[in-house]
């Protein structure tokens, strides 16, 4: 008998949530982040993934259809307008300082000064809205030109005070606001929509909700990775002070941002603490205790952290057994399988490990023999979720049809 | 007081332990005292060496990377201006760069950087750099390699090309072509068709001395 889209929709999502309770489910979940993988493979230009609304919801739902997983993850409702009109630097996307075919790419700089870590621990709000902001937008640039905002409290000279909205320059920056807040607001409540409809489909999403370590707040979006390389020697306190402010925002924001979307689940994309990064030592102090707290802040409040261990963490492994047992899942791109297995086959659920490059420029046949692989040896007894290594964007859709109904055939588990 | 030799041990010493500003003190010292400036870069490039090494060992990561290149920068800035002509000996020529469509730079200055130090003369076409580039430069600077870098999954397309076009202007006998990037593996290297991968910075170096000389 068929199965309606709401029986499907809590067979794929209980898959899930039992190999995260490291608990066997009927067959190997499969869980896929397609980047703009829709766009190439219904036709579209990536550049118009970001400025053609209804076109990449379509192709995307056309795309999640077709591939049926257990679990998806994006598709990014990035607007290409919203970025055009902010005049934002720190991204490049398609058709705009990149190829119009491919995905969009982030521009790290020194955007905050090695100086500059006292106005923004002494005055975090201050420092974003007339200084970083300023640096990152081209419209936003007259941002500076405000007053201190603490200037604002004294509120029995608000004319004096509030002309400064009234200038020229300030007001071109607020009309720009308000017009790329309405356009971002469409992008975003698509999003929502998107996930909705989904779900009444069947599919579940991992919902929209992102926090990112702390090392790497300051290292991707403020001091750029020389910079943050070069704090770790030359300013190690005020790194670990600016780390210990962002740890407890990023809990609080995080949280109340799913609760919000009603979607009890956290993306975490890790970036900069690899094996390839930086040694134990620095990954011990400046990496590790935050992302920690981190996760388990998120989970005291009744989430499931979704991390992503880019890279190579084989030599960190044993950190990962500090984590709270059966309520997170980790996806790895480099790592060795089959050892974080054996070291946190009890600890924590086990996903990714399929070389996007086998997706990519593989065989069928060596795409199933890796896959067989990881369902064997990491599949075993549970606890894993199949998956690619890191983003779905350049696969090649017939091979990734193979590794899909493959695992869904071969993935079965004997009752 | 310490003899001439054990000052230069010191000093290589503390540039290889990152020791800043006892390294720059040391220097402006040694260079107010008249010492000679070209002694001096040579003993940078001596505890660069021992950065490199440690690095292969698995004891510095990026960090101390871009630190000894920070130091490194310093000391030059302060002995350049005293030297007049850098007769430094090389040996070979490696021509590197980000892959078309990619604009990412990390990886491929951490490979530049680690062959500077072991002895390679590098040049860097920068990021997304077209096949058209690569062919351009291979035939005016003559190298005996040729470095494709790229980070995301984009890049093997770049790399495919890039490798077909060198082939095309006929110059695919004339150079090894290496290729390097946080996803590459095996089954990109087949498909690109460069001679070998490396999975990290000193993998790069190993093929270029393996390939040039100067290597076991």
């Amino acid at each position: 008998m068929k199965k309606s889209p709401e029986e499907s929709y809590q067979e794929r999502i209980g898959r899930i949530y039992d190999a995260i309770q490291l608990k066997v489910p009927d067959r190997v979940p499969i869980y896929l982040g397609f980047g703009y993988f829709a766009a190439k493979y219904v036709g579209m230009s990536v550049e118009e993934a970001f400025y053609d609304l209804n076109k990449w919801f379509l192709a995307n739902k056309k795309t999640i259809m077709e591939f049926k997983p257990d679990m998806y993850e994006g598709p990014d409702f990035k607007s290409g307008l919203v970025m055009e009109i902010l005049g934002s630097k720190i991204v490049r996307w398609p058709g705009h300082g990149v190829s119009s075919s491919h995905t969009f790419q982030f521009v790290e700089g020194e955007y905050m000064k090695a100086d500059e870590y006292d106005a923004f621990l002494d005055d975090p709000s201050d420092y974003i809205i007339r200084t970083y902001l300023p640096r990152v937008c081209k419209t936003l640039e007259p941002l500076k030109n405000l007053p201190p905002l603490w200037l604002f409290l004294y509120q029995d000279t608000p004319t004096a005070l509030f002309a400064v909205f009234g200038n020229a320059e300030i007001s071109a920056v607020l009309e720009s606001l308000l017009k790329a807040g309405r356009e971002a607001k469409k992008w975003v409540a698509a999003g929502e929509a998107f996930d909705k409809e989904m779900a009444e489909l069947g599919f579940p999403t991992v919902g929209r909700t992102l926090a990112m370590a702390p090392f790497d707040v300051i290292s991707a979006f403020f001091r750029g990775i020389r910079g943050s390389m070069l704090d770790i020697y030359r300013q190690p306190d005020k790194l670990l002070e600016a780390i210990e402010k962002i740890t407890q925002w990023m809990i609080d924001a995080t949280v109340a941002t799913a609760k919000k979307s009603k979607i009890p689940r956290v993306l975490i994309p890790l970036h900069r603490g690899s094996d390839e990064f930086m040694s134990p030592k620095h990954f011990e102090t400046f990496y590790w205790p935050s992302l920690k707290k981190l996760i388990s802040g998120l989970v005291n409040a009744g989430l499931t952290p979704f991390i992503w261990f880019e890279g190579t963490y084989t030599t960190r492994l044993e950190y990962l057994t500090e984590l709270p047992k059966g309520k997170v899942i980790g996806f790895f791109e480099k790592t060795d399988m089959i050892k974080a297995k054996e070291i946190l086959g009890d600890i924590m659920c086990i996903g990714g490990g399929m070389p996007v490059s086998l997706l990519q420029v593989g065989t069928p046949q060596q795409i199933r023999k890796y896959a067989k692989k990881l369902i064997d040896k990491v599949g075993e007894g549970g606890g894993f979720v199949m998956s690619a290594g890191s983003a779905l964007d350049e696969a090649n859709p017939q091979l990734l049809k193979i590794w899909v109904d493959f695992t869904k055939q071969y993935g079965k588990y004997k009752r | 007081m310490k003899s001439k030799k054990q000052n230069a041990a010191n000093l290589v010493e503390l540039i290889a332990d990152l020791n800043e500003e006892e390294a720059l003190r040391i220097v402006k010292q040694k260079l107010d005292a008249g010492e000679d400036a070209i002694e001096i870069l040579e003993m940078s490039r001596d505890a660069l060496t021992i950065v490199g090494e440690r690095f292969k060992n698995g004891e510095y990561f990026i960090p101390e990377l871009v630190m000894a290149g920070e130091i490194f920068r310093k000391i030059s800035e302060l002995v350049k201006p005293k030297i007049k002509k850098a007769e430094i000996k090389r040996l070979g020529k490696v021509v590197i760069g980000t892959v078309q469509h990619d604009i990412h730079d990390l990886g491929k200055d951490i490979v530049k950087f680690m062959l500077e130090i072991n002895g390679f003369e590098v040049h860097d076409l920068g990021v997304d750099v077209p096949p058209e580039k690569f062919v351009e430069a291979i035939k005016k600077i003559k190298p005996q390699v040729v470095g494709l870098s790229g980070l995301l999954t984009l890049a093997f397309e770049s790399m495919k090309k890039t490798v077909e076009a060198i082939e095309k202007a006929g110059l695919r006998s004339k150079v090894k072509i290496m290729i390097g990037g946080a996803q590459v593996d095996e089954y990109i290297l087949k498909y690109v068709g460069a001679d070998a991968y490396g999975k990290n910075a000193m993998e790069a170096v190993e093929l270029c001395k393996k390939w040039i000389g100067g290597g076991k």
